[in-house]
């Protein structure tokens, strides 16, 4: 006799489910080894590359050390919630995002294949990133450091003339790591260097996810803990660095007055959302692996609050970084204008002094007022407020800005070496968690895994990633890796989430949610949560969707930087009819996926009921 | 007698002057930093500096050409300022009045610049002469480049992982098969008995999967005992 699996509500032993089919075919769930592989896998999957270069630049565009108050007011009324919603509804469906879905209400199940679709978006861009990294960190091995220097032009008399107009780490980046083409139209050729190590990275993930959870288990313990090994080093070496206070001070100084610009707490709002990883499915595929009676509650708060915390924690290292650079440049600034000063009055060499720079250029002026004015155009304005305004983001960040503090500390090759391997392992964190979130509904379905087994689909899968990656690896890759970061998963994300929850308090109902909760891990649910999925956090969600929507709408046509290699600096074009078509159709298939899959489980709903009442 | 003297003298000076002056033809500008390039270890700037100047350049005409004829007191210098900048020029040691064209004096510097650098403790760089351009020296380039071998280090580090996994796991597949099929004729000869709950041998029920919930841990109590 067989017995249909009962709600777990029902209390009787749940292991008895599921029978009447032959044992070799029935195949238990692979669980993680211990809770502890499961927090390690989250916070390998939450703590990311957006951690790193994100956050610093929110810090600093919105109030400095003021930007934690709506960034803590946020986390608690969205991070956690949402978080622990996610959590819980992958521990207990069991399944991956399409089947948890399924479960909840069969309507629902276009979010799951949402979710699997926007995971699908982001893995084949996100893994030019760890090839990126594993570029640099190949480069890191010799001396001086390749983006030390700029390469001589043909008749060695001088530098290459685009290195000479840019610094020499924006020439290794534009130039000999990208090959950047001036415009979007110029595709250009795939660089066989990106594309070696595209398929060096894509072949990582590969043995990372080999074997399921007993592979990528095993993994999380490096990639979640050796990142903090590094930031820890770097904290050590950032803050006895010379000029890293200033940094430090400028950005802990808070502007208040930042907080009444509602640009503040989107931001806020948007950096956790987006930090936690949440709607593509990856922490209910991490979570549909757990023992049913894991306390996901406790799980879900250490987890947000690490990832806040690893954030704040790399903004320290990042201003102290930044702020080491900017008086390096700043020195070297006034150093140019003395020796320019120096050179054309002949003055004594020692005269000029960084103190009495300001002074000495009054008197020059009024001594020899022609000779002055003739020079006027080359001496710049050093300051050092100018220098630490620069505030950088994303991929300028992580490769420009760090890369040329390092090239000035002492002993440079180590230092890269870990910086590059850090943002290898946050990268592939969150390759894993997102590669889990594209494989576990593909393993779930019995059709594909009767035919196929899980080494092959995984093959599979990286396969067309790396295939379709190639497309980043061309001249004109950069900005169509920018189209991606920018649109592929942004309001999707939005929108899968506020399903998410309305679907859970509502479809489902709170209630027998809270009753499944209890069962499971044996506590009753705390009003702050009721309170948060039911309210707070689907009203967020909707006014940071209106918020983005009227946002694309005003701004009209969108525009992207191009690098000018004649100028050796970024300036602002159009995006073409063709590009603007993909931008359009990457939202649209992600999005378009919940409508259609409620319609088609209605039409498929209604096809049986007639057939029902024309056999009855 | 001294009047003479004192004309030729004067017409000299007035020539030199005229030969070696800013922006003179076949003049060049030498500047030097001296301070920035040695720091403490720094030597002032007098006249037996610009002795061994003109020694080095009147040396350096001399290996150039290799007619053994420039003299020390062919070479001009002039407008010597505090920078420590100043121009020269050196003139022809045959007649007197005429300049060495610029081309040859820059060549002999640029063929003997080493020598000319180590002679005062400087380089390239804080001995300047304004005309003449350096020639850098290019980087060392070994003949495969660095990140090529690390990226092959890696690559055989991890394609051997993964064929290792790959093959394991073929393996113990090939192993479960073989051990369901020796089961299934054990079965069907009914010499094994196994016990089955619901149709689930209990072997595969104890496994991880099976794994007792603690909520449920009080299951076993609700029976009452026999």
């Amino acid at each position: 006799m067989t017995l249909p699996c009962p709600p777990l509500t029902a209390g009787l032993a749940w292991r008895r489910c599921g029978a009447g089919r032959a044992p070799d075919m029935e195949k238990a769930r692979p669980l993680w080894d211990n809770p502890l592989q499961f927090v390690f896998a989250c916070i390998s999957y939450a703590v990311g590359l957006g951690n790193v270069w994100r956050f610093p630049y929110l810090c600093q565009m919105y109030g400095g050390g003021g930007f934690l108050i709506p960034y803590v007011i946020m986390l608690v009324v969205e991070g956690m919630p949402l978080l622990y919603l996610e959590l819980a509804v992958g521990q207990r469906m069991r399944k991956g995002s399409i089947g948890a879905w399924k479960i909840i209400s069969p309507y629902l199940c276009g979010v799951g294949v949402a979710s699997v679709v926007v995971s699908f978006f982001l893995s084949m861009y996100y893994n030019v990133i760890n090839a990126w990294a594993f570029w640099y960190l190949f480069h890191s091995f010799q001396d001086p450091l390749p983006w030390a220097t700029c390469p001589l032009n043909s008749n060695r008399t001088g530098y290459e003339e685009e290195c000479e107009k840019t610094s020499s780490t924006q020439y290794f980046w534009y130039r000999q790591t990208l090959n950047i083409s001036p415009s979007l139209e110029t595709s250009g050729n795939v660089q066989w260097e990106q594309a070696l190590c595209l398929t060096l990275a894509w072949l990582v993930v590969y043995l990372c996810i080999l074997r399921g959870t007993a592979s990528t288990g095993k993994v999380v313990y490096v990639t979640a803990s050796l990142p903090y090994c590094v930031l820890i080093i770097y904290l050590i070496r950032g803050l006895t660095l010379h000029g890293a206070v200033n940094g430090l001070i400028y950005m802990f100084t808070p502007k208040l007055e930042q907080l009444s610009n509602p640009k503040t707490w989107i931001s806020a709002a948007t950096q956790i959302f987006f930090s936690l990883g949440l709607g593509f499915g990856s922490l209910i595929a991490f979570a549909s692996y757990n023992d049913p009676s894991n306390n996901c509650e406790r799980h879900a708060i250490i987890v947000s609050l690490i990832n806040s915390t690893t954030s704040i924690f790399a903004s320290i290292v990042t201003f102290s970084i930044y702020g080491f650079k900017a008086t390096f440049n700043y020195e070297s600034c006034i150093n140019k204008v003395i020796l320019l000063l120096m050179n054309t009055f002949d003055l004594e060499e020692g005269s000029l002094t960084a103190d009495n720079l300001s002074e000495m250029k009054d008197y020059l002026m009024a001594a020899h007022p022609q000779e002055y004015a003739q020079l006027l155009p080359q001496l710049k304005n050093c300051s050092l407020e100018a220098e630490l305004d620069t505030a950088v983001q994303g991929t300028g960040l992580a490769f420009i800005v760090y890369s040329e503090a390092i090239k000035n500390m002492e002993v440079s090759q180590l230092y890269s070496v870990l910086y590059f391997a850090m943002l290898l392992m946050l990268g592939i964190g969150s390759m894993l968690g997102n590669i889990a979130a594209i494989l576990t509904p593909l393993t779930d379905s019995k059709a594909i895994t009767s035919r196929f087994s899980k080494e092959v689909i995984s093959g599979f899968v990286c396969f067309i990633n790396c295939i379709i990656g190639l497309i980043f690896t061309m001249e004109a890759g950069n900005y169509w890796f920018d189209i991606f970061n920018d649109y592929a998963a942004t309001l999707s994300l939005l929108l899968i989430v506020l399903v998410e929850t309305i679907a859970v308090c509502y479809i489902y109902g709170l209630r027998r949610f809270e009753k499944d909760l209890h069962t499971m891990i044996g506590r009753k649910l705390n009003w702050y949560w009721k309170t948060m999925w039911a309210f707070a956090s689907p009203l967020l969600i909707i006014s940071l969707f209106i918020f983005y929507l009227t946002d694309y709408i005003l701004t009209g046509t969108l525009q992207y930087q191009a690098w000018d290699s004649t100028q050796g600096q970024l300036v602002t074009r159009d995006y073409p009819s063709y590009a603007l078509a993909v931008i359009g159709l990457l939202v649209a298939s992600s999005t378009m996926c919940i409508p259609l899959g409620a319609l088609l489980t209605f039409i498929r709903k209604r096809l049986k009921r007639e057939r029902v009442s024309t056999v009855a | 007698m001294l009047g003479v003297l004192l004309l030729a003298f004067s017409v000299v000076s007035v020539a030199s002057a005229e030969l070696c002056k800013p922006d003179a033809q076949n003049a060049f500008k030498v500047r030097l930093s001296i301070k920035t390039a040695l720091g403490d270890n720094a030597y002032a700037w007098d006249a037996n500096e610009e002795y061994l100047f003109k020694a080095m350049m009147a040396f350096a005409m001399r290996r150039y050409s290799s007619k053994s004829t420039t003299q020390i007191s062919n070479v001009l210098l002039c407008n010597v300022t505090d920078r420590v900048s100043f121009w020269f020029v050196v003139t022809d040691s045959s007649k007197n009045t005429t300049t060495v064209p610029g081309s040859e004096v820059e060549a002999a510097i640029r063929m003997n610049r080493n020598r000319i650098n180590s002679a005062f403790l400087l380089s390239d760089k804080t001995l300047q002469f304004l005309k003449i351009s350096t020639t850098l020296s290019p980087p060392v380039e070994p003949s495969t480049p660095v990140w090529l071998i690390v990226f092959g280090v890696v690559l055989s580090l991890i394609v051997a992982g993964i064929v290792f996994l790959v093959v394991s796991g073929i393996r113990k597949h090939k192993k479960k098969n073989k051990e369901s099929t020796e089961r299934e004729n054990l079965e069907e000869k009914g010499e094994v008995t196994i016990t089955i709950e619901n149709g689930i041998p209990c072997e595969t029920l104890d496994l991880k999967a099976g794994h007792v919930n603690g909520v449920f841990a009080a299951d076993d109590e609700r029976f009452t005992s026999l």
